[in-house]
């Protein structure tokens, strides 16, 4: 059973941190959270839907970016941001200026005509999350999004969260770097398809006595 | 590749089909050597396609050329024929023909029991005196082909490949494209957006409806440019209902992509269908001369009415009204394949 019993909330505007060790159960639980599987029991509810009756109202409210790198390699950058925003009915109008905006920030503005397949792998990523949540979701569901970058391009990846964050977009994480675990508000630690701990990494580390995250991870998941 | 694909299948597939007969290789094996059978060889050589071998007299040579295949037909003409014609007024002579291929074996027999029959009524005149060209009682038929009236073989099978053409890009490339996106992952990209499975299923759709009729204007030019294809209907009602079947076709190539997971599984299950489609759609043998069983099978099989409209429309003019039968089943099918690949495009798994 890869999840058994899960119960945990998340709070509007949160960062909440998903851990566990590979096959613990994560991509199971956010892929039900998204709606890509169907739970066989349970209730839940995202941004206010449940899932089993209202699925498309959910995904009108959720961003998503897997852990498979997700957008069109064969389409350049402007493309993309044209068909997810094409798909949300966000008007041509309204695309262009938060797609001007958007690639200023990233500093790819000069990237607008390129294939996605000759970017950095960094930039993708930006760039994908970006594209997720390009129509201000309630929700963004981030599994193992930075998987394979440098520490810098993590950090820089992470002001994206921050940013999201702020500007009241829950966001909903999950790692393997320990590291990265201190960023969000609160963690929940899964083993074995169960939620282990659950709680801000201060609580955390204070409850296993232990300087950082990693020691709490290897306390729990060992 | 979108124009490469047709101008190959066109003129490589279009000659490579024909049933045309070109040539005869023929032995024959003269055991008599008599005035008579001279002048039944002369009949034979004054045919421009007869090519003819003699071989020393007796058969095992030329059985040898027929297994090796350097000849398609032996003629026998045994000693004392001239004689035994001439003394009993009856003689056999033996026709042996390579059947490996079936139609080319039957159109050899037919050519050549006709210039026999012919040699054999003359010299029957000849001997019992009666004029060459007037047989005592005989019905003559005058032959007319219509809608091909050169028997063009080119004729017949270039709107069949067109169709199979079309089939082909249309079914794979839906089918492919689809399953590719579950390969990548782009899939679940997709998946937890608010799209609607139809909007998915008609978005997937519509190039390659697009490309296909596309690919079917181009092959259609080429056949009109290189065998001379004359178009005697209307093509706007050939392309209308080149729309309508495209989209039974890629709905049912989406519908294979939805239960499949691999590019591999599309393609073998792709396979299975085109080939028992194809064969029996009636690109070869007419569908009326299948047997009941198929004819039946044949009326959920798209190509066999779209191999039909084809033909009808370019060779006999054919219009909208000859063709309400095969318009309605294939608007049918093409909502039929076209539900159920939006009815099976699952958005969880």
């Amino acid at each position: 059973m890869a999840n058994d019993h899960l119960t945990f909330d998340v709070h509007k505007g949160e960062i909440f941190g998903f851990l566990g060790a590979n096959g613990a159960g994560k991509t199971t639980a956010i892929r039900i959270l998204c709606g890509l599987s169907s739970p066989t029991s349970g209730d839940v509810n995202v941004a206010g839907f449940d899932i089993y009756r209202e699925t498309e109202k959910i995904k009108k409210n959720i961003g998503y970016m897997s852990q498979k790198f997700s957008l069109y390699e064969d389409l350049t950058v402007s493309e993309n941001i044209q068909l997810y925003a094409g798909i949300y009915g966000i008007s041509a109008k309204k695309r262009k200026e938060k797609e001007a905006e958007l690639l200023k920030k990233l500093g790819m503005g000069e990237a607008r005509g390129k294939l996605i397949a000759g970017l950095p792998l960094g930039w993708k990523q930006k760039l994908a999350f970006s594209v997720a949540i390009f129509h201000d979701p309630k929700i963004v569901f981030l599994d193992e999004p930075t998987g394979g970058v440098d520490p810098v391009t993590r950090r820089k990846f992470w002001d994206l969260i921050y940013e999201a964050a702020n500007n009241g977009i829950t966001v909903f994480v999950t790692t393997h770097y320990m590291d990265e675990a201190e960023y969000c508000d609160r963690v929940s630690i899964m083993d074995a398809g169960k939620i282990e701990a659950l709680d801000t990494p201060a609580k955390l580390k204070e409850k296993y006595q232990a300087s950082n995250m990693d020691e709490v991870f290897l306390q729990i998941a060992r | 590749m979108i124009f490469a694909v047709p101008l190959i299948q066109m003129l490589v597939l279009v000659f490579a089909a024909t049933f045309d007969m070109k040539k005869i290789d023929m032995v024959v094996v003269d055991k008599d050597l008599s005035e008579t059978s001279r002048e039944l060889i002369a009949k034979f050589d004054a045919i421009p396609f007869y090519h003819l071998a003699f071989a020393v007299p007796d058969e095992t040579l030329g059985e040898e050329m027929l297994l090796s295949d350097d000849a398609d037909a032996i003629l026998v003409i045994p000693a004392n024929m001239e004689r035994s014609l001439i003394r009993d007024d009856k003689a056999r002579l033996q026709l042996l023909v390579n059947a490996i291929d079936g139609n080319t074996a039957q159109l050899i027999y037919a050519y050549s029991s006709r210039i026999i029959g012919h040699f054999n009524r003359n010299l029957v005149a000849e001997w019992k005196g009666i004029p060459e060209f007037t047989p005592p009682t005989e019905i003559k038929m005058a032959e007319s082909y219509w809608y091909n009236t050169e028997l063009d073989y080119k004729w017949y099978m270039a709107p069949g490949i067109l169709a199979i053409l079309v089939t082909i890009i249309g079914m794979f490339m839906s089918g492919m494209n689809l399953v590719r996106e579950k390969e990548i992952g782009t899939i679940e990209q997709l998946n937890v957006t608010p799209v609607k499975k139809y909007q998915f299923i008609i978005g997937k759709l519509v190039p390659f409806w697009v490309i296909a009729l596309f690919d079917l204007a181009f092959g259609l030019f080429i056949a009109w440019l290189v065998f001379d294809l004359p178009i005697v209907g209307s093509l706007w009602l050939l392309f209308g209902m080149a729309g309508v079947y495209l989209v039974g076709v890629l709905g049912l190539g989406l519908f294979i992509s939805t239960i499949t997971d691999t590019q591999q599984q599309v393609m073998f299950v792709s396979f299975f269908f085109m080939i028992v489609f194809i064969l029996m759609g009636g690109i070869f043998t007419p569908v009326e001369s299948m047997p009941h069983w198929a004819q039946t099978a044949n009326l959920v099989n798209p190509i066999s009415y779209f191999m039909r409209i084809m033909r009808n429309i370019i060779l006999k003019g054919s219009g909208f009204i000859d063709l309400m039968e095969e318009f309605l089943s294939l608007t049918a099918l093409g909502i039929t394949f076209l539900s159920l690949a939006i009815w099976r495009y699952r958005k969880t798994t």
